[in-house]
């Protein structure tokens, strides 16, 4: 019975998201405020059916009820509690119900929060929401549906894989479709403009807390995806350049100039077309993305051939919201009017130079994911495109965003001082030349890749210290004042020295782990030794044991440096009986400079092990520089600008403003 | 039961996640088919790490265990005793196993939009910017008079005063 009300459940959203796509429209058009407000309530009920279905699903996990097909095929019995639960969106109609749920949670904040949006636009805005629960509602009804029953249930279920059974990949993607279903809204918020020919600043005001959260989501998502790849695949890397990543990585990189770009329009008025279209793509690579994944067609363009039915689907909501929109802008684009006027030498070109840069990354990506898939397609080869073809397109580009990231916050708007710009560069320049040369004395690394890679992190860690200088007046005023004008610094400030200073441990951790990880691999005797660049690594003894639902071989690794123990790692090798499965888990030690890491392989002859025993250092800035990203896009959510700042209409006073014909 | 049942593949980290399976998640490289010199085994690898394992996705045959990888580990080492070149090695292995075991595609005709794309995109969106910057941009950033204006303006401003 409860299953069946969470399928009933999952219709009453699908029939209330067809209502909230057009009668709040309706409203706008026949200007009946009623009408409009109907969406905000709708937003509500489709929210409340679509969580009571995924709580209903979730409950058919936690209970085992293997008489639904999902759980029968998806979890099992003996699995922990955590990932019964988890293990409701670690398969596809699980994860394109949590798709669902997170769109219509987008919604009805919006609908709640969103009291300052004129009630015709939020009209408009939710309504177009609906309308991509409409497509994604019908698409988990007709082909994907979690709550179809088995005759005849099996006494237990097929398990869940076992790499998928760890706590960082758990909420993986509930943080990756936070960004990425996020993202709709910044569609729906540029839908809405076009539909009624108005953008402008608040606009950008209204829009812009949304794509905030959706990015914070999305990095943070992406970041927990690559930690689970280093310490879970074990062999010490962290990203692939997998399609299947380059799907969450497209909408972040096309999200982060859009985010970007909103600021522009918000402070000036221009880049409005931009913006809007900037909008429409970053929320159809998040289709894209769902496209990819979810048809099968990356594993094989014959898999999908073979079973094309959902991957079609989403194909036609993918041309139905993308060339609508499109459309939609290629009609009315030409009515939106610029505003303000700037110099060449400013923020905005700064900013739209970095929307330049980060497009041309997106494309760069865009094409190396899918022009095997076209080639294929068009001549049959087959071709690979891999990280070293990434590594020489993409990494030169990005290298341009960081160098822009440190530049473009010591121009001012409208028109910046050129003399101040170079004199601001020198001086960065000078402290990044001190540090990188006392770092080559310390460590010695005089190849030019290593020196041009940490050179620009250090530039733009120095410079983003540089502008937080500046903005708390050191050497222009008192030092006493000092405390007092970083505490009244805005929010948006402190989000946008966190994001770039983030950038710049980020991107030292990426050079250091790409360029001076030291990796070594043999089949060792307890007790022997093995160099790791500078550190020892000895195997000191393997034991076996028992986990909740796999066996467990745990090994124990010392590590010392000079005869002076340093740490001992635990890495372990699993195997799951219902499965069939082993893993590895790496054991890690962190410390601020590095990773001490080793995985234990198969057991050879004669007592012998195969080992792998890393030094990567620089990783663990990189997880320090992810979460330093993520959480600024938070505290530039939490400006109070963006809360109270728009002035709201007196509701008798202001004119309902009329939907352009 | 469905026929998209076998589909598993599909999902965003079932897929990421299969294919590890495929490869298996341990140690790739045994210990018996290593170089002892280890300037030869750092080259081994950079070559091997421009080689996909056939049977994984995106990964190369140094990160992987399958046998497949291994025979090709195998191979390049072989090719190296033989004193071919890194690029030797590299085309003598795409020549039997077909271009889809190169991690980076070959700079051919066919893989031209590929190799230009970036560069393109990254020429017209800049070539973009700069048409906007100049329909944009203010229309006049210095005002300067000519001698006969200054001339006139003066005249204006002492008429003024009288």
């Amino acid at each position: 019975m409860i299953i069946e009300f969470g399928h009933f459940c999952l219709i009453l959203a699908l029939v209330v998201a067809v209502l909230q796509s057009v009668v709040p429209l309706w409203g706008v058009r026949t200007d009946n405020a009623a009408a409009m407000r109907f969406g905000d309530h709708a937003a509500e009920i489709q929210f409340l059916a679509t969580a009571t279905a995924f709580g209903v699903l979730t409950y058919a996990y936690v209970v085992s009820d293997f008489s639904v097909l999902n759980v029968a095929l998806n979890s099992h019995s003996a699995k922990p509690m955590l990932y019964k639960v988890t293990g409701v969106w670690a398969n596809h109609e699980g994860s394109m119900l949590l798709w669902v749920l997170i769109l219509t949670l987008f919604s009805v904040l919006i609908a709640f929060f969103g009291k300052a949006i004129p009630v015709s636009m939020r009209a408009v805005v939710l309504a177009v929401q609906a309308m991509i629960g409409v497509g994604f509602l019908a698409f988990i009804l007709l082909t994907s549906n979690p709550f179809e029953r088995i005759p005849v249930p099996p006494l237990d279920g097929q398990g869940m894989n076992p790499l998928l059974q760890d706590p960082g990949v758990a909420f993986h993607p509930p943080l990756l479709y936070l960004g990425y279903v996020g993202f709709s809204t910044a569609f729906s918020f540029a839908i809405a403009a076009l539909v009624r020919g108005q953008v402008d600043p608040s606009w950008a005001r209204w829009m812009r807390p949304w794509i905030l959260l959706a990015w914070s989501g999305l990095t943070a998502g992406i970041a927990l995806g690559s930690w689970w790849a280093y310490y879970e695949l074990g062999w010490g890397g962290f990203w692939f350049w997998d399609p299947v990543e380059n799907a969450s990585f497209m909408p972040w990189l096309l999200g982060t100039a859009l985010l970007h770009s909103a600021i522009v329009v918000e402070k000036r008025a221009a880049l409005l077309n931009w913006t809007i279209l900037l909008a429409i793509l970053t929320f159809a690579l998040s289709l894209i993305g769902t496209f990819l994944v979810r048809s099968g067609i990356l594993s094989s363009v014959h898999a999908f051939a073979n079973d094309p039915e959902r991957g079609v689907f989403i194909l036609f909501l993918l041309v139905l919201a993308i060339g609508g929109a499109l459309t939609l802008f290629a009609a009315r684009a030409s009515e939106i009017r610029e505003g303000g006027t700037f110099a060449t030498v400013s923020r905005e070109t700064g900013l739209l130079m970095n929307n330049v840069l980060l497009s041309a990354c997106t494309a760069t990506v865009f094409v190396g994911t899918l022009f095997p898939l076209f080639l294929d397609i068009a001549s049959g080869e087959k071709i690979t495109v891999g990280a070293p073809y990434f590594n020489r397109t993409f990494l030169p580009i990005f290298a341009g965003v960081v160098v822009l990231a440190a530049i473009g916050p010591f121009l001012s708007w409208k028109r910046a001082n050129v003399r101040r710009l170079r004199k601001d560069v020198l001086i960065t320049c000078m402290i990044t030349a001190l540090i990188g040369i006392g770092l080559l004395v310390l460590f010695g690394r005089p190849d030019s890749v290593s020196i041009f890679g940490v050179g620009i992190a250090i530039f733009l860690g120095v410079a983003t210290i540089l502008d937080l200088a500046r903005r708390a007046g050191i050497g222009t005023t008192n030092w006493s004042s000092i405390p007092r004008r970083l505490a009244g610094l805005p929010l948006s400030a402190w989000g946008l020295c966190l994001g770039h200073f983030g950038l710049a441990v980020a991107s030292a951790g990426v050079v250091a782990a790409s360029l001076w990880t030291v990796e070594e691999i043999q089949t060792v005797t307890p007790g022997n030794p093995v160099s790791v660049g500078p550190y020892e690594y000895t195997l000191v003894d393997v034991k076996n044991g028992m986990g909740p639902n796999y066996r467990t071989s745990v090994a124990t690794v010392s590590v010392s440096r000079d005869g002076n123990e340093v740490t001992t790692l635990h890495p372990e090798r699993r195997w799951y009986p219902v499965e069939q499965k082993p893993t590895t888990e790496a054991g890690i030690e962190t410390r601020w400079h590095g990773d001490f890491y080793a995985v234990l392989g198969d057991p050879a002859s004669n007592g012998q092990f195969v080992t792998r025993f890393y030094y990567n250092p620089g990783v663990p800035w990189m997880w320090l520089g992810a979460f330093l990203i993520s959480i600024s896009g938070l505290v530039s959510l939490a400006d109070r600008r963006l809360r109270v700042g728009v002035p709201t209409p007196s509701r008798a006073a202001a004119p309902l403003p009329q939907p352009a014909e | 039961m469905r026929k998209s049942f076998g589909h598993l593949l599909s999902g965003l980290l079932l897929t990421l996640a299969t294919l590890m399976m495929l490869s298996g998640p341990a140690a790739a490289v045994d210990g018996d088919e290593m170089f002892a010199d280890p300037a030869r085994e750092a080259r081994a690898r950079d070559v091997g790490r421009q080689l996909r394992c056939l049977v994984c996705q995106n990964q190369s045959i140094f990160d992987s265990n399958s046998g497949l990888a291994k025979d090709l580990r195998v191979l390049v080492r072989t090719r190296m005793d033989e004193g071919d070149t890194d690029s030797e090695i590299l085309s003598y292995i795409a020549d039997r196993y077909g271009d889809y075991v190169l991690l980076q595609p070959r700079l051919s005709a066919k893989n031209a939009v590929l190799w230009a794309a970036p560069i393109v995109a990254l020429l017209l969106g800049l070539a973009m910017m700069l048409l906007y910057l100049r329909s944009r941009g203010p229309q006049r950033t210095e005002i300067t008079l000519t001698e006969d204006e200054r001339e006139a303006a003066r005249k204006l401003l002492q008429e003024g005063r009288s």
